[in-house]
């Protein structure tokens, strides 16, 4: 009998749960805020979705309501992308900072 | 791009993010692992392009999309204060909630370009994770605005409630279910609207009992949701990516609640059925009836203590990041550290409205991480101390927690600043902090109550230090 590809797909979740687990036990507590907002830059990786979705037309001339979802979806997923980043950057340089002025 | 390929790119791009958050473990190793999570997002948008058929007219349109959300990301990340910092995570966390929502309706309506089948005849399994995906997006969605309103003080961050509100909850949330369930046999619009109404409205009740100073539980389950969300849609679309990011982001938002919860010696049920700090305590009442003696004193006094100690610990809670006092305390302890006073940090793990608040507050001000301690840590430290100055904390600091089992607080891990030789405390009036309890430390002979805004008190101190 041939395993449905759901199958796999729910290994690849349980067992990213656990190392998810593992992770972010091992985080630092005094990075937890830098971790919030690198998690919340991660999961717009649903821009993938929005991406189809833009891009869903049959003919390529008509712009579709799936189409207007997607460019919106993109809109918003682009702001926690380069926002979420660049923001945990800022912040990640701050730890740095002191670290130079300590070993001076 | 053959589907095969773009599968193990996805699957590199899950792995990247997974080196992302392991990068976290320590300040050193932090800005690498924000690289890789850049690498890895920059690929999946790259192998996403490749895989679909491009057309010029939604191309334009996408690459617009794409730079307006770009430009404002960018401009926000750049200009927000560290103060903001919680309330900007929730906002981050409702537009994945919201684009989820989108992305799933857009694959509702036109299930064909996702591989899913035909209208209203999508596959049984794709069906209920997009009705899973979309429901849970929605819930982040409202929930994450009203977080946002609360910290930004747009809406009062007292608990809002009503009687009946945990019955319409759960009534809502049966409604929730069965409508998924209701998708399976009939795949008409008004069903996945209603859910979509419905969960939209749950987000929007669950968060409006919670208070302030619970949100650093909410914002950690907030961003729990969203990755479910996320999740959600990753089986939708069959995307390895988006499956195990969803997982990742999951678990941490649910260890960053546990974590919260623990701080603050509740379950995680106890916090989100809300309410907390509106019922009037014994404590609250007793307060009224006699007025106990405190000793209260100015900059100066505080001055003159701080600089004949031989160690001092620095206690700061929400109050600091309200009074942005972490400069004004940064120079402070500049002061104190020329007259050789040895000075440390303490952090509960609660204080503030975000996990880690108080740390990326102190690195703002230029404070080295290494000075800084976690409860546990520095606990034993306050009995060998001369001085502790507690700037903006109030309930974490509270003895009763380990002394007095009525008080809604006992039980919680608190700071024994009250076991150091003196101890300064900043408060604007004697009201009492969150949990709505007297703090039997302000009237401790060793207490000294400066009452002030916690920035000018500091700026004063700097000044008497001279």
């Amino acid at each position: 009998m041939e395993i449905d590809p759901f199958i796999f797909r729910l290994s690849i979740f349980i067992l990213s749960i656990f190392i998810g687990y593992f992770v972010v036990w091992s985080v630092t507590p005094s990075l937890h805020t830098p971790l919030m907002s690198v998690t919340n830059a991660i999961s717009s990786v649903i821009i993938v979705g929005a991406i189809i979705a833009s891009f869903s037309s049959l003919d390529g001339i008509n712009i579709t309501f799936s189409n207007i979802l997607g460019f919106v979806a993109v809109t918003l997923a682009a702001i926690n992308i380069f926002g979420g980043f660049l923001v945990t950057q800022r912040m990640l340089q701050m730890y740095k900072k002191k670290e130079k002025k300590k070993n001076k | 791009m053959s589907a095969n390929l773009s599968s193990i790119l996805f699957l590199i791009t899950g792995v990247l993010f997974i080196l992302a958050l392991r990068g976290l473990s320590s300040p050193e190793t932090s800005r690498m692992g924000n690289f890789f999570g850049i690498t890895g997002m920059i690929l999946a948008i790259v192998v996403s392009i490749l895989s679909v058929n491009i057309f010029f007219s939604n191309l334009i349109y996408f690459i617009i999309a794409l730079s307006i959300g770009g430009i404002i990301g960018g401009i926000i990340a750049f200009k927000i204060p560290m103060t903001a910092m919680p309330q900007l995570v929730a906002g981050f966390h409702s537009l994945v909630g919201l684009a989820a929502v989108l992305v799933a309706i857009s694959a509702y309506y036109s299930p064909d370009s996702f591989g899913l089948g035909a209208f209203q005849s999508i596959k049984t399994a794709s069906i209920i994770e997009m009705g899973l995906g979309v429901s849970i997006g929605a819930i982040t969605f409202t929930g994450s605005i009203i977080a946002f309103m609360k910290l930004q003080g747009l809406m009062s961050g007292s608990p809002i409630t009503f009687p009946g509100q945990h019955y319409l909850n759960a009534l809502l949330g049966i409604l929730i279910i069965s409508l998924i369930g209701y998708l399976i046999i009939n795949q008409s619009t008004q069903i996945f609207w209603m859910l979509i109404i419905a969960s939209l409205l749950i987000g929007f009740l669950i968060i409006i009992p919670i208070g302030g100073a619970d949100m650093p539980v909410v914002i950690s389950m907030l961003n729990s949701y969203s990755g479910w969300a996320a999740a959600g849609i990753g089986f939708t679309l069959e995307n390895t990516a988006l499956i195990i990011t969803g997982a990742l982001v999951g678990s941490s938002g649910a260890i960053l609640s546990y974590i919260m919860c623990k701080g603050m010696n509740r379950s995680f049920l106890n916090v989100i059925l809300g309410g907390f700090g509106t019922d009037n305590s014994s404590g609250n009442t007793k307060k009224t009836t006699e007025q106990k003696p405190v000793k209260s004193g100015n900059a100066e006094d505080a001055a003159f203590l701080m600089k004949n100690a031989s160690s001092v610990i620095i206690v700061p809670g929400y109050g600091m990041a309200v009074a942005q006092a972490q400069h004004a305390l940064r120079e402070m302890v500049d002061k104190l550290k020329k007259n050789d006073v040895k000075v440390s940090y303490a952090i509960h793990p609660v204080a503030g409205r975000m996990p880690g608040h108080m740390n990326v507050l102190l690195a703002e001000a230029n404070v080295p991480y290494d000075e800084v301690f976690e409860l546990d840590d520095i606990n034993n430290d306050f009995a060998n101390t001369d001085v502790a100055y507690v700037i903006g904390a109030n309930d974490v600091t509270n003895p009763a927690a380990k002394t007095d089992s009525k008080s809604p607080i006992f039980g919680m891990p608190v700071l024994d600043v009250e076991k150091c030789k003196s101890v300064l405390f900043i408060k604007r009036s004697m009201s009492p902090g969150y949990a709505g309890v007297d703090n039997e430390l302000f009237y401790r002979d060793n207490t000294l109550m400066l009452f002030a805004d916690a920035k000018k008190m500091t700026e004063d101190i700097v000044k008497h230090l001279d």
